[in-house]
């Protein structure tokens, strides 16, 4: 079964803020299961705020249905907050290696213009395979992912997750949490 | 500091919780909780139900007519498994309760020992919050979060699923107040341009129309709802887990929304200006065709739930908070204000349901019993001040349609679940949550079968309520759509029953059988006057009806009569 993109679905970013608590990661897959949305790509690790985890999610979907997935990821009890961005609003980035055969890898001629080219440099190397790392968007990594599997094959590949960053000064959150301490302050004055 | 047990904690800090009645079924990895309970028999009620599923039910009926979090206590594996139901019916229902499971031991955790079950996986779909206590230490601050988050905001389920080691674990127990998760914003900041805006429209409206849900009670804002529409003249309609938020003799009520509902709202959605929804979701049987839904109208909303906000109807104004506060500030902006033409535009559409499909139902002269015929006589008798429980389907829709309300908090029925089974289990909830009230169940043959088990705990427990079977021998309502929709073809809705009052008998439970007109008065006289639970079986016409009816994704103003 192919997956049914829905019609005028882009690719979001979602961004979350999360206690680092157990079973999290299932509470967020679970909102997307629901409506049927696949996720594209997922990272996840520590914000910039002490014990806060970050969730970076990728999915297409329609902004109308991005929205209502945000506010219900939102609105569960761990999760400090949810965002939803597009490519504009991000400096975004992902990474792939790529096991390749030494023996064809040198029958190219030019590794140096392969490696050039694409901004890509070596991890690894034996005399029976070689591991190239190259990090960029998507369509990057996809590029030199064709030229390799159609000049001399892919041994092993893997991309990561989307990791984002907004364009924004600090992690936006900051500020919420910033808000927050100053009522609770307040509340409890 | 002295140190108890976790399963002293646990029950310590339910009573720190201000918990008086749990509802539940011992089981192996709830022995240790069980095993305290004992010597707390004389602090702390627990009702010893027949199966986990009424349990939970009854935890949800005592949590919706009291106001506080209802409690279930149950073990591990098959035991939470008969929860999900009850679980998912509360989630849907906005309704605080906390289940408490037992766990296998921490250390048999994931290699599927004797009655595990992923308590956690299953439920965090279904739940506002699902937690596994691993030890006796985190139990204290495991229950005051599960009840501060069941309680808080829009309150919903909560599961603390507990491992056996925590319970026979020991630990220095002190209570734990939260009031406060750093990740959880339980009532959104009132923003105050919107207040003016929607009080602006509303002050402009010439046709507003309110639609009154479950919001106003859960945030105990009766009495501000009652003033925002005296203030400014607006006649109000309500979804089936609203009702009773208004008095049914209030004169701005225009009755019930939906499906089911009366003609006069339902009509009047399409053609007011302003529609001001105080907390309630838009449910598809409240709405119908959403693409025909109230387009002529500018929409407010009023929610406690951002991710409500423009979810199924897309808003013009939304106005985030707690029901109490916003109406509160929305009415302190209203103009004094007459809508008499307007509220007059909605006469003629009652007249005619009265004529069409009420008179029928209510006062019939010959014939079977009909449904509506008895539920009218029992909340007449009970001079309409009784707690209407309902199970789901035909009686549920005759019970919100023709139970009259004059107290908050009276209606207790399964609405976003739907859920058969709910009734029985709920009315026992419902009595322990308000023991001073009349408790009257409609149930039909269909549901009561589903969870008649808990005849059993009535029995057990002395509890005094009162249950109409509304006995068509068919499971009604998906008859009435076999009827409509599907050509007659009454796959598996025929019902071969067994003898009700008999079953009620065996349980010591006192009961009748009416089948007549001549006898109806004097058996719901009867039923009242007996002290304790009663089983009144009235066999009614069993090809009942219920109309009015807008056909499931249909325009609201789409509504079927019947044949009159």
């Amino acid at each position: 079964m192919t997956h049914i993109k829905e019609q005028g679905a882009k690719l979001y970013t979602i961004t979350i803020f999360s206690e680092n608590t157990v079973g999290l990661l299932n509470q967020v897959t679970i909102i997307f299961t629901r409506r049927g949305l696949n996720i594209e790509t997922l990272s996840v690790s520590q914000s910039a705020i002490e014990g806060i985890h970050k969730f970076t999610i990728t999915a297409f979907a329609g902004e109308e249905t991005i929205i209502k997935v945000v506010k219900q990821i939102d609105k569960r009890v761990d999760i400090v907050k949810a965002y939803y961005n597009t490519d504009e609003d991000l400096v975004y980035q992902e990474i792939a290696l790529y096991k390749l055969s030494t023996p064809k890898l040198l029958s190219l001629g030019s590794i140096e213009d392969i490696i050039r080219r694409y901004n890509a440099r070596i991890l690894d190397m034996t005399d029976v395979w070689v591991v190239l790392e190259k990090t960029g968007h998507y369509e990057e990594t996809q590029a030199l992912f064709k030229e390799l599997s159609e000049k001399i094959g892919v041994l092993q590949f893997i991309r990561s997750g989307r990791v984002a960053i907004t364009k924004s000064r600090v992690e936006r959150l900051s500020d919420m949490l910033a808000a927050m301490e100053e009522k609770l302050k307040i509340r409890n004055s | 500091m002295r140190k108890i047990s976790g399963s002293q904690a646990l029950i310590e800090a339910l009573l720190h919780e201000g918990v008086d009645t749990l509802f539940g079924y011992p089981g192996g990895q709830a022995i240790p909780i069980y095993d305290t309970l004992y010597d707390y028999k004389d602090r702390l009620n627990h009702v010893l139900v027949r199966h986990e599923q009424g349990a939970t039910h009854a935890a949800q009926g005592y949590a919706r007519v009291s106001g506080k979090v209802g409690v279930t206590v149950v073990t591990s594996g098959p035991g939470v498994a008969n929860t999900i139901t009850g679980i998912a019916d509360a989630m849907m229902d906005s309704t605080p309760i906390v289940v408490i499971a037992g766990q296998v031991p921490a250390s048999l955790l994931g290699t599927d020992a004797f009655q595990e079950v992923d308590v956690i996986g299953v439920t965090q779909p279904i739940t506002k919050w699902a937690y596994q206590v691993r030890n006796a230490d985190e139990i204290a601050w495991a229950v005051a979060r599960a009840f501060y988050i069941a309680s808080t905001g829009r309150p919903g389920p909560v599961v603390l699923d507990i491992a056996k080691n925590a319970q026979v674990g020991m630990t220095d127990y002190q209570p734990v107040i939260i009031d406060h998760i750093r990740s959880y914003i339980p009532v959104p900041d009132m923003e105050t341009e919107k207040i003016a805006e929607a009080a602006q429209l509303i002050n402009e409206a010439k046709k507003p129309l309110a639609l009154v849900g479950q919001g106003v009670i859960l945030g105990n804002a009766e009495k501000e709802l009652l003033h925002f529409l005296r203030k400014a003249d607006i006649p109000a309609a309500s979804t089936i887990l609203g009702l009773s938020a208004l008095p049914s003799n209030e004169p701005l009520n225009v009755g019930l929304l939906g499906m089911h509902g009366n003609i006069a709202p339902n009509l009047k959605t399409n053609e007011c200006d302003i529609l001001i929804a105080i907390g309630m979701r838009f449910d598809d049987r409240v709405t119908g065709d959403l693409n025909t839904y109230a387009k002529q109208a500018k929409i407010i909303h009023l929610d406690i739930d951002p991710s409500e906000i423009d979810k199924n109807v897309k808003v013009d104004v939304p106005v985030l908070g707690d029901a109490k506060m916003t109406l509160g500030e929305l009415t302190k902006q209203l103009k004094e204000n007459k809508h008499t033409q307007w509220i007059e535009t909605f006469k003629p559409h009652w007249d005619k349901e009265i004529e069409s499909v009420i008179k029928s139902e209510l006062y019939p002269e010959t014939g079977a019993l009909k449904m509506g015929e008895v539920v009218h006589k029992v909340s007449e008798a009970t001079g309409n001040q009784a707690v209407l429980v309902t199970d789901v389907g035909q009686n549920q829709m005759m019970g919100v349609r023709y139970f009259k309300f004059s107290q908050t908090r009276s209606v207790v029925t399964s609405g976003g679940l739907g859920t058969m089974g709910f009734g029985l289990p709920a009315a026992i909830g419902a009595k322990f949550g308000a023991p001073d009230r009349t408790v009257c169940l409609f149930v039909g043959d269909g549901g009561l079968q589903m969870t008649i088990q808990e005849l059993g705990t009535i029995m057990q427990s002395n509890i005094d309520v009162k249950i109409i079977l509304l006995n068509n021998e068919y499971l009604g309502m998906v008859r009435q759509w076999q009827e409509l929709f599907w050509q007659e073809r009454y796959s598996e809705t025929v019902m071969n029953n067994p003898d009700f009052v008999k079953i009620a008998e065996a349980y010591h439970i006192p009961g009748r059988t009416v089948e007549t007109r001549e006898e109806l008065d004097e058996a719901v006289k009867q039923m009242l006057e007996t002290k304790g639970a009663y089983l009144l079986e009235a066999k009614v016409l069993q090809k009942g009806m219920v109309y009015p009816m807008v056909p499931a994704g249909t325009c609201v103003t789409n509504i079927l009569l019947g044949e009159e």
